[in-house]
């Protein structure tokens, strides 16, 4: 019983109290970290607690400055932006996860087997990641979004992350090619040990924390293209989403000029905060996995 | 096809009274469509027809060949991709090289922490901020638009002082949005060319200062860059769909949302070709120029 008691605590100061403490040493990593921590509270707990129904309309209240009861204002159609925010960032956080889970594993998996393998299976697999790597990715994206017209966030994910793996993949392709020559796994070979346990015990958890950062980056990546998505007004309307408020506050100011600040820059700095804050968190987790970026 | 236009033009005919036979002949002369050959015969006739430049006709403007509506369309993308481009690049290398130079001072974390923060936001976030306030609030810049359609074209300088004033806002979320890239990638770059042995021999040297750091270190430091800009114009081309979209700025982005919104496929697929064989181009361009700007690539083959 102590004996797990102490390899508990163990990991727990390995994996957090360590980490921890290198992010919270630098401004920028704690700012990051308090940014995410925020933004992942919005949309867990947020739904939660909000007070109105950001699908109901209301045109007696519509165009409100801030007040107590509405601390945004009111859109056009008299709905909490507050609300709206809270409820969108439950969208737009999920989606982009799910897409930088898929991106990532995808791109992991074919980088690995690509590097690992060679031969005739690397330049088959090279070829459909450099046939990949050649597809203009928006404007893909908005064909396939406007063709299968999805409100399925898990879809939506898939659609996002068609092309986003290609660029990872090649550069996971690299990080094998290179370990691959390492004495470690070498001499992992020569004792005759399987392929899947040298795959997943000599050379994942070399790379991990390079999969880690750039699942980050897929994570920001799938933010701007989901986003950008609803702003155009190519995805349905029926989630309620940062992009759709965009879209809407511009399609709006179009026709009547009379733009209600919060509309439009509530969510715009929204999405500004949580990009930046990620990508500070992510520098410092650099820090974490490479003690040769630490200063001092 | 989900929505096929097709399908919508003949049952529109057939409403107005023609019989399905007479609405399908309409259809067929007007779109040069042959129904009578199988889909993949139709496909490797309209690859043919690529190949000699012809791209098919719009269905939404009707009769305007689609490569008509390209021409028209290029120019300005390529207009403010290059612009903004440039600008970005040079300033980059500029600012990213008086980064390293004075790394760790002030002013070296001043411009790395506005690189790490103008590179995480979206352009087209910056893009929607700018339109609000410099176009909606204060109304120093137009808010749609290439040009003023009331000024003949040509090279008079009252038309071209307006097409600036239009691709201002555009350009400058592009800027913004992508010099903090190359600021940090030409800061890394230089930190690590003036680590080199060479420097020290060119100073033991005695060269001046400036003679070391335009020959020896910049021009060192910029061979990697060179290679990813040829890349990022590429990719460029993809993210302008958004910023054209919200300035209405009619170049290849437009017009590939506009035909997604309105199912116009051969318009579409036209856009999509330019995008994607402007992808190729620079790849291509990118892994020439990597031979050129570095001998020991050329030698080494």
């Amino acid at each position: 019983m102590v004996q797990v008691k102490e390899i508990l605590t163990k990991a727990l100061k390995k994996l957090v109290y360590d980490p921890l403490k290198i992010i919270l040493k630098s401004r920028r990593g704690t700012f990051g970290l308090i940014i995410v921590l925020f933004f992942t509270l919005m949309a867990t707990v947020g739904p939660l607690i909000v007070r109105y129904d950001p699908s109901t309309v209301n045109l007696s209240e519509a165009l409100q400055p801030p007040s107590l009861k509405h601390p945004l204002g009111t859109d056009w159609f008299g709905r909490d932006i507050l609300a709206m925010l809270i409820i969108g960032s439950q969208d737009v956080l999920f989606v982009s996860f799910v897409t930088a889970l898929i991106t990532t594993s995808v791109a992991t998996f074919i980088g690995i087997l690509s590097g690992y393998m060679g031969g005739k299976v690397d330049s088959a697999l090279v070829a459909v990641t450099d046939i990949v790597l050649t597809i203009p990715g928006f404007p893909l994206l908005i064909v396939i979004a406007s063709v299968l017209r999805t409100s399925n966030p898990i879809l939506l994910a898939a659609i996002l992350s068609i092309t986003a793996w290609a660029p990872l993949s090649r550069a996971i392709r690299s990080q094998t090619l290179s370990l691959r020559e390492r004495e470690f796994v070498e001499m992992a070979k020569c004792l005759g040990m399987p392929s899947i346990h040298i795959i997943f015990s000599e050379i994942l958890p070399n790379i991990m924390p390079y999969i880690i950062i750039n699942g980050i980056f897929a994570f920001t990546g799938a933010i701007y293209a989901q986003v950008g998505l609803f702003m155009l007004g190519l995805a349905p309307y029926k989630s309620q989403n940062w992009g759709v408020m965009l879209n809407l506050a511009v399609n709006y100011a179009g026709a009547v000029f009379s733009i209600r600040q919060a509309s439009l820059l509530a969510p715009a700095i929204c999405i500004i905060l949580l990009q930046v804050g990620l990508v500070f968190l992510s520098g410092s987790l650099e820090e974490v996995f490479n003690p040769r970026l630490r200063s001092g | 096809m989900p929505g096929n236009p097709i399908d919508v033009m003949i049952n529109q005919y057939m409403q107005q009274g023609m019989s399905m036979e007479q609405a399908r002949i309409m259809v067929s002369s007007l779109y040069q469509i042959d129904f009578s050959k199988p889909v993949w015969e139709q496909y490797i006739e309209y690859l043919q027809l690529i190949i000699r430049g012809n791209l098919g006709v719009s269905y939404i403007y009707t009769g305007v060949p689609v490569a008509r509506i390209i021409s028209y369309a290029l120019p300005w993308t390529v207009f403010l991709l290059s612009i903004s481009i440039t600008l970005s690049f040079v300033l980059g290398i500029i600012l990213g090289m008086f980064a390293a130079y004075r790394r760790n001072t002030k002013a070296d974390h001043t411009i790395t922490l506005f690189s790490t923060i103008t590179n995480a936001i979206p352009n087209y976030v910056l893009a929607l901020i700018f339109l609000f306030f410099f176009a909606c609030v204060w109304k120093i810049f137009p808010m749609r638009g290439t040009r003023d359609p009331r000024i003949p074209p040509g090279f008079t300088l009252e038309f071209i002082s307006n097409v600036f004033h239009h691709a201002t806002l555009p350009i400058l979320s592009f800027l913004i949005t992508t010099v903090g890239s190359w600021i940090l990638q030409m800061r890394g770059a230089t930190i690590s060319v003036l680590g080199e042995d060479y420097i020290k021999v060119a100073e033991a040297r005695g060269l001046k200062g400036k003679r070391i750091m335009f020959s020896y270190v910049g021009r060192n430091a910029i061979i990697p860059l060179f290679t990813r800009l040829a890349i990022a114009i590429g990719y460029m081309f993809s993210g302008s769909v958004l910023i054209e979209n919200i300035f209405t700025y009619t170049g290849i982005g437009y017009y590939l949302t506009y035909s997604v919104t309105a199912r116009d496929y051969p318009l579409m697929q036209g856009c999509f070709l330019i995008t994607t064989l402007a992808i190729i181009l620079s790849n291509f361009i990118a892994d020439l120029l990597y031979g050129f700007l570095d001998p020991r690539v050329r030698i080494e083959r």
